[in-house]
């Protein structure tokens, strides 16, 4: 179930990111749903999506150690699930 | 939502951040105008008439840009009656176009069809009726008289335009806690959401408070309601202080005021919760003291309200973990000490707190009420005005209850 990882993601377009101490708050304007980012890493990794090949050159670079990946694919899959992140360039068809 | 993702240290839960106060508000209510058509007996705000002191649409425009600067993503209008402004549709414009989601609460006064057809073209903007019956004889004793039909045809209209999901706000009262399942219904009929709010002894509340607000035994049976209701129904920040019962409920279960929630008047003044209107509470205003920007981050009074506290008489509580004593507001407006038991303390401390002899009910600061109010039976006066401002509604409670709509999990 880490298939994420090696597909190409980004923040969704309706999304925005603020900056809080403990992370970020996401808001999403199409649905109105607000997320906390609980961990800066989180925040990193989120914000390199778009820049990155796929999701796991995105966790690299923000340096998240390698065992915490699959958490962190947990993760990503419920930003997806709340369309805060989606699937670069598949023109609507993830998911 | 999202899981804060595993980490063998428990991570801080988001109350405990919340505590510390965030950079911006994430539950901002904004009252345009205090004027209103209606006169609710239990309106938060006690509002009815224009105060002449109101923001300009410059001055409003002005304080949106500084909402989008701050990254505020929604703000929650209010009033009084906002849709009675003249420019209200063009500062709705003007906030989405400048990235700032609304929430408007109505009570449906100008929500006719092609106003509704307008807000169903919308992407950003979420519409809130007030209704505090689900029967007009329940509704009209604290509403007014023609308030529900009124109230029924905007929900009719919006329904009728498409506009998907919009909220219907209802104060619980011991008249209407009987009726939860018809406002479901009523809900579910328009394809809209039902959201509960507490009647907090705000404004207008505290003169009805002592006979309005829920018995013990209907606290009980609403919480079991809710339960059972679970994520259908919204209740922002209004119930936790009934978490004692069981489990937490959805929503914010701590008291936001000057952390996540905030106040902004129609003069400006900043408070630190829409039900907290009171010189205690007021930490500024966004004309005379810098701009909203300056008031969140360095007001004295929200510097102490993000301030660790210990508890007080709640800290020794089983239930203190999740109900935090309670509601500020709702001691406050009952003369109760701001860090002992909520008035409607599961465990009945309020009650006992609320027989002492010795107890003082703060005096108001502010009334816009109607000079003639129109108790229960009387009918509704209608001013009549030469510019298009006249009747306003007031969103009653609508004002806003903190975190609607916004679910954590943590
Ligand atoms: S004072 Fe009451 S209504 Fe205001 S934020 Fe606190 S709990 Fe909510
Ligand atoms: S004693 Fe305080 S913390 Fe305990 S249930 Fe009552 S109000 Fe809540």
């Amino acid at each position: 179930m880490t298939e994420i990882l090696d597909q190409p993601w980004e923040l969704s377009p309706s999304v925005a990111l603020r900056p809080e101490p403990f992370g970020a708050l996401a808001y999403h304007f199409g649905n109105r749903r607000l997320t906390f980012l609980k961990r800066r890493e989180l925040v990193e990794v989120v914000r390199s999506l778009g820049d990155s090949p796929d999701a796991r050159t995105a966790l690299a670079r923000a340096g998240v150690p390698a065992g915490r990946w699959d958490a962190y694919a947990v993760a990503l899959r419920g930003l997806a699930q709340a369309d805060m992140i989606r699937r670069r360039d598949t023109g609507g068809e993830e998911r | 939502m999202i899981n804060p993702i595993g980490s063998a240290t428990r991570p801080a839960t988001l109350v405990e951040h919340f505590e510390h106060g965030l950079d911006a508000p994430i539950c901002l209510t904004w009252e345009l105008t205090y004027a209103c058509n209606l006169s609710c007996v239990h309106c938060l705000s006690s509002s009815g008439r224009r105060d002449p002191r109101e923001l300009s649409t410059e001055q409003c425009e002005a304080v949106i840009d500084e909402l989008r600067a701050m990254q505020v993503f929604y703000v929650n209008i209010g009033g009084g009656e906002p849709t009675v402004r003249p420019d209200f549709w063009h500062l709705l414009e003007y906030a989405v176009d400048h990235q700032v989601g609304v929430k408007f609460s109505t009570n449906g006064v100008r929500i006719d069809l092609p106003r509704a057809r307008y807000l169903a073209s919308t992407d950003y903007v979420d519409v809130q009726v007030s209704l505090d019956g689900a029967t007009a004889e329940v509704n009209d004793r604290v509403r007014g008289p023609g308030s529900y039909a009124m109230a029924l045809r905007a929900l009719d209209n919006l329904a009728a335009a498409g506009f998907t999901d919009a909220k219907i706000s209802v104060v619980v009262t011991r008249e209407n806690a009987g009726q939860l399942d018809e406002f479901k219904r009523i809900a579910d009929e328009h394809g809209a959401t039902l959201r509960l709010t507490r009647l907090r002894p705000s404004g207008r509340g505290a003169d009805v408070w002592d006979e309005l607000h829920p018995t013990p035994a209907q606290q009980r049976e609403l919480y079991d309601w809710l339960v059972r209701a679970g994520e259908n129904v919204l209740t922002g920040d209004s119930f936790f202080h009934l978490a004692g019962f069981g489990e937490k409920l959805p929503g914010l279960n701590m008291c936001g005021a000057g952390r996540v929630v905030c106040l902004i008047d129609p003069i400006g003044d900043v408070y630190a919760c829409p039900f907290a209107i009171h010189d205690t509470f007021l930490a500024g205003n966004v004309l005379t003291d810098g701009g909203f920007a300056e008031v969140w981050r360095t007001s004295e009074l929200f510097r102490r309200l993000r301030a660790p506290s210990g508890g007080g008489a709640c800290a020794s509580c089983r239930f203190y973990d999740v109900c935090r004593g309670g509601c500020m507001a709702a001691k406050f407006f009952t003369g109760l000490p701001l860090d002992g038991p909520d008035p409607e303390c599961v465990q009945g401390y309020g009650e006992a707190a609320l027989a002492d002899p010795a107890r003082t009910v703060p005096a108001q600061r502010q009334d816009h009420s109607h000079r003639t109010r129109p108790r229960a039976a009387a009918p509704v006066p209608v001013q009549i005005g030469a510019r298009p401002d006249p009747a306003a509604p007031p969103a009653s409670p609508c004002a806003e209850s903190p975190l609607a709509g916004f679910r954590v999990t943590d």
